[in-house]
């Protein structure tokens, strides 16, 4: 017990360093896929409502292949694809040999990729949850878009999109581990690390598995309060049920 | 876009869809059946909810693939493992994948059911009492078929996902479609094309089952009327 005492911790003989780091890749790695992922899913939301017919198939084929595609298999996809796509480009500029990519960036950009379809599909719904006198009154207002998009759309929908939102926050945390097949040191390549060369696995997958546990709870807990935040003075409305 | 290439590799592929199927079919099977556990656990006693409650929380907060690791590498740590009599079984990584689908599985598929269960209306219990019926005839009769076409449609999506989720037994070498991929692409070096055949699989594959639950929740809700719209939760 000593044992594992000192090898989690941040003593000389301790992997708590590496362990951490990895923790704040991970956070680092589904903050910018979610980022991503949100981008993705407003403009798809947006085809999906209000786009013209050629976007709005774009959007819903999107959305119905991200979703029946495993995610490993996505994240291959983009960090040795995108590797032979760059070797190729490379070749034809008279470079030999091969070349690397960042595994942190091919793995932003699938798990955004796939979020986004799911983030899509919440957003849209709670845009028409939206009421429709409050988008007529704007309308009737004189608001531009945009304006009405800033003032009116957003703050409304995104209030009921909160809770399907943080779900997705979760799922990305919880996808950002398949990154580490590229090799990027986020909490599970570095608990692999950590357990190969001290040869107790158990311990440090197990570890592994508390971090992540520890990163859902807690910002799980965040968007309750956020959730809470937004639902101020909306007596009809409850959270959850 | 090489086609000769992909009419090759394309069967090749396919050879690991048996697996990817059988690995889905035993996690969903198995996951259920601990589900089912978990839900008589929760309804048994204030502790076994607590209980069930921490097993949900646990595998519905870390991903699946370090679930798969800490089973398949984690336990092999232990001297007491590797010589009891389940060690031929647990140094298989076929055994230790279904494992680790079968007990992440259960967890959501434990959560889907809760909201089943919770759905069946008070009423309907009540008209099944009043009529006389046993408590195994009430469940047999009126509450599982009432809480299964509830709970289909999320446990449809648990389906597919089940099926996406196969594909993290080729990181602990298991030859299932990804697996396969894997193996091609470091043989060829053709990542792209590769990937996109096995993509089209899994694509085909979850569509087909989405589809028969759509077709099977029709079925099973012939008095639903156009305009009633579904609650969102």
């Amino acid at each position: 017990m000593d044992d594992a005492v000192t090898l989690l911790g941040f003593g000389p003989e301790g992997w708590g360093l590496a362990l951490l780091r990895g923790g704040l890749m991970t956070l680092a790695i589904s903050a910018c896929a979610f980022a991503c992922g949100l981008v993705l899913g407003t403009l798809s939301a947006w085809a999906k409502i209000a786009g013209p017919p050629a976007l709005r198939r774009a959007a819903d084929t999107y959305g119905v292949v991200m979703r029946g595609i495993p995610d490993l298999l996505v994240i291959y996809l983009f960090y040795f694809g995108g590797r032979q796509l760059v070797s190729a480009v490379a070749q034809m500029f008279g470079h030999v040999g091969p070349v690397e990519v960042s595994g942190f960036a091919t793995g932003c950009l699938a798990i955004g990729l796939l979020s986004g379809a799911t983030q899509a599909e919440v957003l849209r719904g709670a845009y028409h949850a939206i009421p429709e006198g409050t988008l007529e009154a704007a309308r009737v207002a004189g608001m531009r878009h945009w304006t009405m998009f800033r003032r009116i759309i957003a703050p409304q929908a995104l209030r009921t999109a909160l809770p399907g939102l943080g779900n997705q926050w979760q799922s990305v945390i919880k996808e950002s581990a398949l990154v580490s097949v590229t090799g990027l040191v986020e909490t599970l390549r570095a608990v692999t690390i950590a357990a190969n060369s001290t040869e107790l696995p158990f311990l440090f997958f197990l570890a592994g598995g508390a971090i992540y546990l520890a990163i859902t709870t807690i910002s799980g807990l965040f968007f309750r309060l956020a959730e809470w935040r937004a639902m101020r003075g909306q007596p009809a409305a409850k959270v959850g049920g | 876009m090489d086609i000769a290439f992909i009419v090759a590799v394309f069967p090749k592929l396919l050879a690991g869809l048996p697996l990817t199927l059988l690995l889905a079919v035993l996690a969903l099977a198995g996951g259920g059946a601990i589900a089912l556990a978990l839900s008589g656990l929760r309804a048994s006693s204030w502790v076994g909810a607590r209980i069930a409650d921490f097993y949900v929380y646990v595998f519905r907060g870390t991903p699946l693939l370090i679930q798969i690791f800490l089973i398949y590498y984690g336990l092999a740590q232990f001297p007491a493992v590797r010589h009891s009599v389940l060690w031929p079984l647990l140094r298989e990584p076929y055994v230790c994948a279904v494992l680790a689908l079968m007990l992440n599985d259960a967890a959501y598929t434990s959560e889907i059911l809760r909201g089943g269960l919770r759905a069946v209306s008070t009423g309907a219990i009540e008209a099944a009492k009043v009529a006389g019926m046993t408590r195994l005839t009430m469940l047999r009769r009126i509450v599982l078929p009432l809480a299964f076409r509830q709970a289909l449609p999320a446990y449809g999506a648990e389906i597919t996902s089940m099926v996406k989720a196969t594909s993290l037994a080729s990181v602990v070498t298991l030859m299932e479609v990804t697996g396969i991929a894997r193996a091609e692409v470091s043989q060829s070096y053709r990542a792209i094309e590769v990937f996109l055949c096995a993509a089209m699989i899994y694509l085909v594959l979850v569509t087909v089952i989405a589809r028969a639950i759509q077709l099977l929740e029709a079925r099973l809700s012939p008095y639903r009327r156009p305009a009633l719209a579904r609650s969102p939760a």
